[in-house]
């Protein structure tokens, strides 16, 4: 999984360098909290940062070691994702974020529509004929499940308030 | 087929309204009518006492067609229930949502500054009033709230434990209260659920509960709990027999015990800000309606409940007296946020 | 025993009836279909369609809700297996060895032992139920605040010490899970905890949107970064695959009995079904021989959860109906659907109400029974849906991980946070950061915690509580045995060494 290869791409260094300083980041933010809501051993036990702050601590430290392990790393020429393999990570990604903002501004069924058409439609190359009956059927039994059946209401946007939901 | 035909039923609902209106042909005098499903918050976890009765409600509301749109109970119990009380204040105008509420209604924003309060919403009914009582161990020597609360005088500050649902909620309220007129020290433990809090006393994990009474009745009626006073200014007015020998009615008052506490939690039903007054009298309308049900007379019957209703400024009074009562004795207690 | 079985027959009778066997399957039908979208988990299920059996009669009511908790049940290992996503949180630990066989082309083998050990926990738990109710109910009397801290650090030492992964990835990734776990209310203080003024936070990280994101999106990312296809999808998938598993399936028997007790015992205490299923996934790789490959695609990896999770979730049926203390959320549902249809849990009721309490049990044997036969005829068609090409697959997976998050609290905040838990996934996947102990300590770190504040609440901050009785003392010292295993069977195996 880890490709060794040397083309161009995110070094993996860097990007384990990354993650162990956001954890410590993390961590000095989860001490920080407890401190303020007290972290000391009561006469009752432990209040209610107690926990908290030595589960901090620990994430801290392990994090300096992966950090440090990280920066003396011989293998700094190992890529953590080539760029081909990048760019497809980020065709699925982006699209998602987008569709996730959609659902805010059209709600989960047309924004579900959208997305499904225009994934099947860019990545899968499928006709008209093919997408209409997913990106149409899935949102339609979806919407007959969840509002209908179970009565439990997902995001709606104006196109369902036309309709009168 | 159950599932089958509710939803006929439910898509034909706004084609009969359409209907009703063509036939009538002047729809502009009837009073206003949800136009969608209701959303029916409940700021508890499911199973709980709130949960228990908007789920009954949404049943009773279904089962004799009371309303034409159907109730969708939704359950936004984080945080104490404020996650459930936020999601009604944003949204303002909205009159297809409604809230029951418990004591947290006043207790969450005082005990943890989530910026929210009961003026954010719209009263519209209050159900019912649930009933706090004083539970200990059947086994246990203590046959009066009297001999209860000198024991507990009697003994070491905090070795008798008291079980309750929450931290700085209603439960913990009545155990600071109790020791402040008493003098009585308790050790206060606290736990998820009010099922699990009876089933902890009658494992002798803690030595005394204030369970409401549905979630203890049937550990009494078992044998496994006895009650000893009830949090009310009279006596519990339902008189058939619970267990061989005791009715609700016999359980006396805190008051004639020596505890002179009432803490009653009400199960009320709110709005968002900024509805109509037609939009608020369409659910009173509703809710009275469903009193009136054989089913609603039952729940209340097996959940001992005080059956108080009250709607309009009656009902908006008596929630701002009860947030003064809670913010004195949270004050009291030292429960506030810092 | 002889009072048992007749009331038992009688209780057949009851759950037999036309009406009665069609509301089962109904209800198996619904629940698998809501096991297998996840987030709307058992408990929501029952709960939303608890007011539509308000006016049935209260057995066909509870025999159609338990119904559609059986289906959860079984449903909940579909998308685990196939796509990585645990439908429900007690199939996470399903995920470990399901979802590699899957990508190896066996889903429908998974899928059979999954269906299979269900089943099996299913039926020893309801014999329990049958024949000890009384006797075991009393034991969970006996669990108060110390022994349950002391159920979830058994689970807890049953399960780490395994990770492959370099040390300090392994410490930080739980380190990270119990952290998470912390955020929003204490339930011991009532004070909001690292919500730095975002309000929203103050419900928390729930397990099962980190869960949808960690595995389902980051397993998304994953396979799009390795060009667009499920692996090993060609495999053949064929009807006779139920009797070839089966024919397997009886070598692992005392895996399938560890499960299942584990399983019973968690239900029953209540512990719950997810601390079961990490347990039993736990003993069973210590304990078998083949422990070191687990994680692989091992067929007992997939065994032991499930097992494991159906007993617990039948056994916590028990406290319901014995005591009225749920010991799942889904029976704590049931438990307000009893009080609805009139009746009231405790200790009452296997008196007052024979029929409903044995139609009840009755109904679990058939209900079960009749699930796992809709279950596995539908394997093949479920192992197909594989074959659907990853383009139409992979958009339509999101858009129900999107629901997924989204119905847990009905918050949009949720669906964007899955996306996020997506890139740790996927993240942490890529730098060798094991996933299982971040979860684990997600699920157990919330319960473990005020079980452990409560027990110091007790005992004015005294540990020795811990020990103050043969119960807890008990688990307690099993708990650190398993903890230091490796140690003990490294020093047993240089003692006795190996015969060649």
């Amino acid at each position: 999984m880890n490709g060794e290869s040397e083309q161009g791409g995110i070094s993996h260094k860097a990007v384990d360098l990354f993650v162990a300083g956001a954890i410590m980041a993390l961590a000095s933010l989860v001490m920080y909290d407890s401190q303020r809501i007290g972290a000391k051993w009561a006469f009752d036990g432990p209040q209610a940062g107690y926990f908290p702050f030595y589960v901090g601590l620990i994430m801290f430290m392990a994090s300096l070691v992966t950090f440090s392990l990280a920066l003396v790393s011989k293998k700094s020429r190992r890529v953590f994702v080539d760029s081909a393999r990048f760019r497809s990570v980020l065709a699925i990604f982006v699209p998602s974020a987008v569709y996730i903002g959609g659902i805010y501004l059209l709600g989960i069924y047309v924004a579900s529509t959208i997305f499904l058409s225009f994934f099947m439609r860019v990545h899968g190359g499928y006709r008209v004929q093919t997408i209409a009956p997913v990106a149409l059927g899935v949102p339609a039994f979806l919407f007959i499940l969840f509002e209908k059946w179970f009565l439990v209401p997902l995001p709606k946007g104006p196109v369902e308030a036309l309709f009168g939901y | 087929m159950q599932i089958r035909s509710h939803t006929i039923a439910s898509l034909l609902a706004p084609a009969a309204v359409l209907a009703a209106g063509v036939v009538a042909g002047t729809p502009a005098l009837a009073a206003w009518e949800p136009t969608k499903p209701i959303e029916f918050i409940i700021p508890a976890g499911t199973g709980g006492g709130a949960d228990q009765m908007a789920r009954m409600l949404q049943g009773v509301v279904e089962k004799h067609k009371l309303s034409k749109q159907p109730l969708i109970v939704i359950n936004k119990a984080g945080g104490a229930g404020a996650e459930g009380f936020l999601d009604v204040k944003n949204s303002k105008g909205n009159p297809h949502k409604i809230i029951i509420t418990l004591s947290n209604l006043f207790t969450t924003p005082l005990a943890t500054s989530v910026p929210f309060n009961w003026k954010d919403l719209t009263p519209v009914a209050m159900l019912a009033l649930d009933e706090f009582i004083l539970w200990v161990n059947a086994e246990a020597p203590y046959k009066s709230a009297g001999e209860f609360v000198a024991a507990v005088k009697a003994g070491e500050a905090g070795k008798f434990k008291m079980g309750g649902t929450g931290s700085k909620q209603e439960d913990q309220i009545i155990t600071v209260w109790i020791e402040q007129i008493t003098g009585a020290k308790f050790t206060y433990v606290p736990y998820k659920g009010g099922g699990e809090v009876a089933t902890q006393l009658v494992g002798k994990h803690v030595d005394s509960t204030v369970n409401n009474p549905i979630e203890a009745v049937a550990q009494w009626r078992a044998g496994a709990l006895r009650p000893l006073c009830v949090f009310d200014a009279k006596r519990i007015d339902l008189k058939d027999k619970i267990t061989a020998t005791m009715s609700w009615n016999d359980i006396p008052t805190c008051k004639d015990s020596g505890l002179n506490i009432e803490y009653l939690m009400l199960r009320g039903i709110f709005m968002p800000a900024g509805v109509t007054a037609d939009q608020t009298n369409f659910y009173i309308d509703l809710f009275k309606k469903v009193r009136a049900t054989p089913e609603w007379a039952d729940f209340m019957k097996i959940g001992a409940f005080n059956t108080t209703f009250m709607s309009g400024k009656e009902y908006r009074d008596w929630v701002e007296k009860a947030e003064v009562t809670h913010k004195d004795l949270m004050t009291k207690a030292g429960f506030l946020a810092k | 025993m002889a009072e048992s079985l007749e009331a038992l027959f009688h209780g057949f009778a009851v759950a037999m009836t036309f009406k009665n066997v069609g509301f089962m399957l109904i209800g198996i039908l619904l629940g698998v279909l809501i096991g297998v979208l996840p987030g709307l988990g058992g408990a929501n299920g029952v709960a939303i369609l608890l007011p539509l059996t308000f006016s049935m009669e209260p057995t066909s009511a509870i025999i159609m809700l338990s119904c559609i908790y059986w289906g959860a049940l079984f449903g909940g290992a579909i998308t685990s297996v196939l796509f990585n996503i645990p439908g429900e949180p007690w199939s996470v630990a399903t995920t470990f060895d399901g979802y590699p066989m899957a990508r190896d082309g066996r889903a429908g083998e998974a899928l059979t032992a999954a269906f299979t050990s269900s089943f099996f926990g299913a039926l020893v738990a309801v014999l329990v139920i049958t024949f000890l109710a009384p006797l075991v109910a009393k034991f969970a009397l006996r669990f108060g605040p110390p022994e349950f801290f002391a159920v979830y650090f058994l689970t807890f030492c049953s399960f780490v010490g395994m990770s492959k992964e370099p040390p300090a990835k392994t410490v930080a990734s739980m380190m990270l899970g119990f952290a998470l776990a912390a955020v929003g209310l204490d339930t011991v203080t009532g004070q909001p905890r690292m919500i730095f003024g975002v309000y929203e936070m103050i419900r928390g990280f729930d397990f099962l949107i980190a869960v949808i994101g960690l595995f389902g999106i980051g397993e998304i990312l994953l396979t799009m970064e390795e060009g667009l296809s499920f692996k090993g999808v060609s495999a053949k998938i064929n009807a006779r695959v139920v009797w070839q598993t089966w024919k397997e399936l009886p070598k692992y028997w005392a895996t399938s009995l560890r499960g299942a007790l584990v399983g019973c015992w968690m239900g029953i205490t209540p512990g719950g079904a997810t601390p079961a299923s990490f347990m039993s996934y736990g003993l069973a790789k210590r304990f078998s021989k083949d422990g070191p490959q687990f994680g692989t695609g091992k067929i007992e990896g997939v065994v032991a959860p499930e097992t494991a999770a159906h007993a617990a979730g039948t056994s916590a049926l028990l406290p319901m109906l014995t005591l009225g203390i749920p010991g799942s959320p889904t029976a704590a549902v049931l438990l307000g659907g009893l009080l609805i249809w009139g009746l009231q849990p405790g200790p009452l009721l296997f008196v007052e109400h024979k029929d409903f309490v044995w139609g009840l049990i009755a109904s679990i044997y058939l209900g079960n029974i009749v699930g796992l036969i809709i279950v596995l005829t539908t394997v093949p068609w479920w192992a197909a849906i594989l074959r659907i090409p990853f383009s139409i697959i992979g958009p339509v997976i999101i858009v129900i991980c999107a629901i997924g998050a989204f119905t847990v609290h009905n918050a949009m905040l949720d669906v964007a946070m899955m996306l996020f838990f997506g890139v740790i996934g996927y993240a942490f996947k890529k730098l060798n950061y094991p996933l299982a102990p971040l979860v684990l300590a997600l699920v157990l770190g919330d319960m473990a915690e005020s079980a452990f504040r409560q027990s110091m609440i007790v005992s004015k901050g005294s540990i020795a509580i811990f020990w103050s009785n043969g119960l807890v003392g008990g688990i307690m010292g099993l708990a650190l045995i398993l903890l230091l295993w490796p140690l003990i069977a490294g020093a047993k195996n240089k003692l006795i060494p190996k015969r060649t």
